[in-house]
């Protein structure tokens, strides 16, 4: 099968290892062989998230400028992310802001999010971007933001992967308490980015 | 039943690779298990601890790697299967026991899982561990995939039974924290009961007993020489004139690059997954059927230099090239694309690799460095030793979330080195200088190794504080339990140990007990510790709030607000606590209600007092 790299994005707390394992969990339930990449340790103490899965070939990381799809669950880490972009890269952003603290205490300033949406449009062949916060809102589970970024991949069909595959291992790994809403926010996700 | 647990051969899961570690030594029997936690190996003990009970074998986090590796060691010793986990710095620990143990051998299977950490993601260095094989003289065998380390795992175990030694099995962060499909196998019943036969003149490593254990081990070196020949993990893969060697994670960025570039015909890769002892043998015929070789391996030039030993020794003139050159480097880990560009520069072939977009239009980001969660107790009580003992006071640290306090704007920690190193280094810096030391280290890390340390302290009549920040877990490597943790809870029968007790029996006489939310009795602690002449110890004792909240022990408390009409801008709690949970906007300081906790240290910090608990109800 064709080579699919994905890198996902984001800052600590935001469900992003947890997207890439159900993904990567749903590749294998569709027979199409898949590796995912972690990070763990002290990285996820507030900082920078990123995991990594690879459909169709054996190594489970993605160098620069090597990913065909990335997804960036903050607008700021998407940017910085962009260093594993070529033009031929669909990039998935929440555009939803989580300033760092070096912002709060005057060492950094946050960029400006409009004109980031720009400098990605203007250099990877597609940009879908949308408030996942708001949508995972309307979920009713605002830690339901890995959901509808997962879902917002899935709507985008850059990846050989069915709706329904992505349901049932959701179902199958989500707490009931938390289930309606995850696949109300992954369905939220997937109209967005359908639309976008 | 745990996942791991599950006894159904040909069952396909797609596991982390520490997962797919433990599900190896599941189907091995396993009867003991020990470990000191540390990324990037943790999940593997953090699994078997999980599953201990169910599965029935022996489990425990052990003080530190070294005992860890004699618990194990003692029932591979008494015919018991054992398996031992830590990350690379570990086996520095270990290290002492290992390099014996190869001189003792065991009576039934004994693995040392070694996880190495190229990049430093999670580690105060990034040593390549394969010396140890060639230190200790013990066989290391490398997987390179999620399989692998399934497969390899149970392997080990045969090999360590075949030559009677304990065999280390080596893998990187990347192997550890990667996930893929992994195929079961049948489970071993678990021999949970061995029986320790004497015999001194083999176990008793006394000179003379020694002596002739040496010469057993390199006569075992023979043998392995000869498994590592025949062995399935040591394979030739294709047959080009153009040879590449590798290891472990690497070997799949080299089938990923011959796949990308187009070149598979013209390759043969020499994969070494026993890749100590070198198979010699296999090495040689290689060298003699290519034109030209290529040595990709992360970290130092190991397999390279081997093999152009063997080379030079055979008579081969094939040119051998890894580090250096313009080639590889001996920093921080691979990746395909760094792989794949060396491939086709090596071997001139054209470059498939795309660009990468331009980022000149790209805004300079802010920094998002790990930081202190919101209540965390390391905080408070940095707060109050920077009030009594300035900025200019000298504050070695450890391992642990607190080495965080590197960070402006708290800044407390100007020397780290290893597990324990806080206490000794401060000694030596108390010695040596007439600046004021006070060194932090966590509770697991007092009982890793820094008992030994604060004895010395006491001995020497060094003058310093030690604080020791007690948050009742292991809390950087995932809440793992340590000697001072009440473990019922979590179902598991163990001793606590009493940390105070600890320092006054190593002879401390000036010990204090405190709370660290406790602004004002924290600033007087440190106050009279600074007052005191000679080895002071504060135990600063709050329950990490993440561990709280997993066992379900988290203090109801109600987050606090600004009152904006109190708030002079002050921005005390801003500057000098540097919580995530408080923010500007608006130039008005704001508390993240959905972040904040309730500690109550920002309020007791404002000079104002405009730092309230929110009144309604939530």
């Amino acid at each position: 099968m064709e080579t699919k790299r994905i890198v996902f994005v984001g800052v600590g707390g935001q469900g992003n290892l947890l997207a890439s394992r159900l993904l990567g969990e749903a590749c294998i339930s569709a027979g199409i062989p898949a590796v995912v990449s972690e990070i763990h340790g002290m990285a996820q103490r507030g900082g920078i998230v990123e995991s990594a899965l690879i459909m169709g070939a054996k190594s489970p990381i993605v160098s620069k400028g090597e990913a065909d799809i990335l997804v960036g669950f903050e607008p700021s880490e998407t940017l910085r992310a962009l260093n594993k972009c070529n033009k031929d890269t669909v990039v998935i952003t929440n555009i939803h802001p989580l300033p760092p603290f070096t912002v709060v205490i005057g060492q950094g300033v946050y960029p400006d999010i409009d004109k980031s949406l720009d400098i990605i449009r203007d250099n990877v062949s597609l940009l879908i971007a949308l408030d996942g916060d708001e949508l995972a809102a309307k979920a009713e589970n605002p830690l339901s933001l890995n959901m509808v970024m997962l879902g917002a991949l899935i709507g985008s069909r850059v990846i050989p992967l069915e709706e329904d595959i992505l349901k049932e291992t959701i179902s199958k790994t989500t707490k009931q308490a938390f289930l309606e809403s995850n696949l109300k926010a992954f369905d939220f996700g997937v109209a967005a980015s359908r639309v976008g | 039943m745990h996942k791991l647990l599950i006894d159904s051969p040909g069952k396909e899961m797609f596991l982390l690779g520490n997962e797919a570690i433990a599900r190896g030594a599941i189907e091995a029997g396993i009867g003991v298990a020990t470990c000191y936690p540390g990324t990037p190996s943790s999940e593997i003990p953090d699994n078997f601890f999980a599953m201990f009970k169910e599965a029935g074998f022996y489990f425990e986090y052990s003080t530190n790697e070294k005992v860890a590796l004699e618990v194990a060691a003692g029932a591979a010793i008494s015919g018991v299967r054992s398996i031992v986990t830590m990350k690379h710095v570990g086996m520095n620990v270990a290290s002492d026991s290992l390099m014996t143990m190869a001189y003792l051998g065991v009576n039934a299977g004994m693995v040392v899982i070694n996880a190495d950490d190229p990049f430093l993601f999670s580690s105060q260095n990034e040593q390549d561990n394969r010396y140890y094989a060639r230190l200790s003289g013990l066989p290391m065998i490398e997987p390179t995939n999620a399989q692998e380390m399934r497969d390899m795992t149970v392997a080990a175990f045969d090999i360590s039974e075949q030559l009677k030694l304990p065999v280390i099995l080596r893998t990187t962060t990347r192997l550890n924290h990667l996930r893929g499909a992994v195929k079961f196998g049948s489970i071993k019943p678990i021999q949970s009961k061995g029986f320790f036969k004497k015999d001194p003149f083999h176990f008793v490593a006394i000179p003379a007993v020694s002596r002739n254990l040496h010469k057993i081990l390199l006569e075992k070196y023979d043998q392995a020489l000869t498994l590592s020949e025949n062995s399935k993990y040591n394979q030739l893969i294709g047959n080009g004139k153009w040879g590449i060697v590798t290891n472990g994670v690497s070997m799949n960025y080299v089938q990923d690059a011959i796949s990308d570039l187009g070149i598979g015909d013209k390759v043969v890769i020499l994969r070494l997954g026993f890749s100590y002892p070198m198979p010699e043998k296999m090495i040689e015929k290689f060298l003699s059927n290519v034109e030209k070789v290529l040595v990709v391996e992360e970290l130092e030039p190991v397999m390279e230099n081997e093999i152009r030993s063997i080379a030079q020794s055979k008579g081969i003139s094939v040119p051998i090239k890894g580090k250096g050159d313009g080639l590889f480097p001996r920093l921080y880990e691979y990746d395909p694309g760094l792989v794949r560009k060396t491939i086709a520069s090596y071997f001139s072939v054209p470059d498939t690799s795309p660009a990468m977009v331009d980022l000149s239009a790209l805004p300079e980001l802010p920094g998002r460095p790990p930081n202190l969660c919101a209540g965390c107790p390391h905080r408070a009580m940095y707060y109050a030793i920077k009030k009594v003992y300035g900025p200019d006071a000298i504050y070695p640290s450890d391992i642990g979330c607190y080495t965080l306090g590197v960070l402006p704007p708290l800044s407390m920690a100007d020397i780290v080195i290893c597990m324990g190193g806080s206490i000794g280094s401060a000694c030596g810096i108390a010695a040596a200088t007439d600046q004021k030391v006070v060194s932090f280290i966590g509770d697991s890390t007092f009982f890793h190794a820094g008992i030994p340390a604060l004895i010395n302290a006491v001995h020497n009549n060094h003058n310093f504080t030690l604080v020791i920040l007690d948050n009742c877990t292991t809390a950087m490597t995932g809440q793992q339990p340590n000697p001072g943790v009440d473990t019922t809870p979590m179902g598991v029968d163990t001793i606590q140990i009493s940390i105070e007790a600890i320092v006054k029996g190593c002879g401390v006489k000036h010990v204090q007990v405190v709370n660290p939310l406790q602004v004002k009795k924290s600033i007087a602690a440190a106050q009279a510790s600074k007052d005191f002449d000679g080895i002071s110890v504060i135990i600063s004792k709050e329950i990490c709030p993440l561990y709280a909240k997993a066992i379900k022990k988290a203090k109801k408390a109600r987050p606090f607000y600004v009152n904006q009409d109190k708030c002079k801008q002050h921005l005390d709690c801003i500057n000098l606590l540097a919580c995530p949970a408080m923010y500007i906007a608006d130039n008005k300081t704001m508390i993240n209600e959905s972040l904040c906790i309730g500690c109550a240290v920002c309020a007791q910090v404002c000079p104002e007092n405009a730092i309230l608990p929110i009144k309604k109800p939530v």
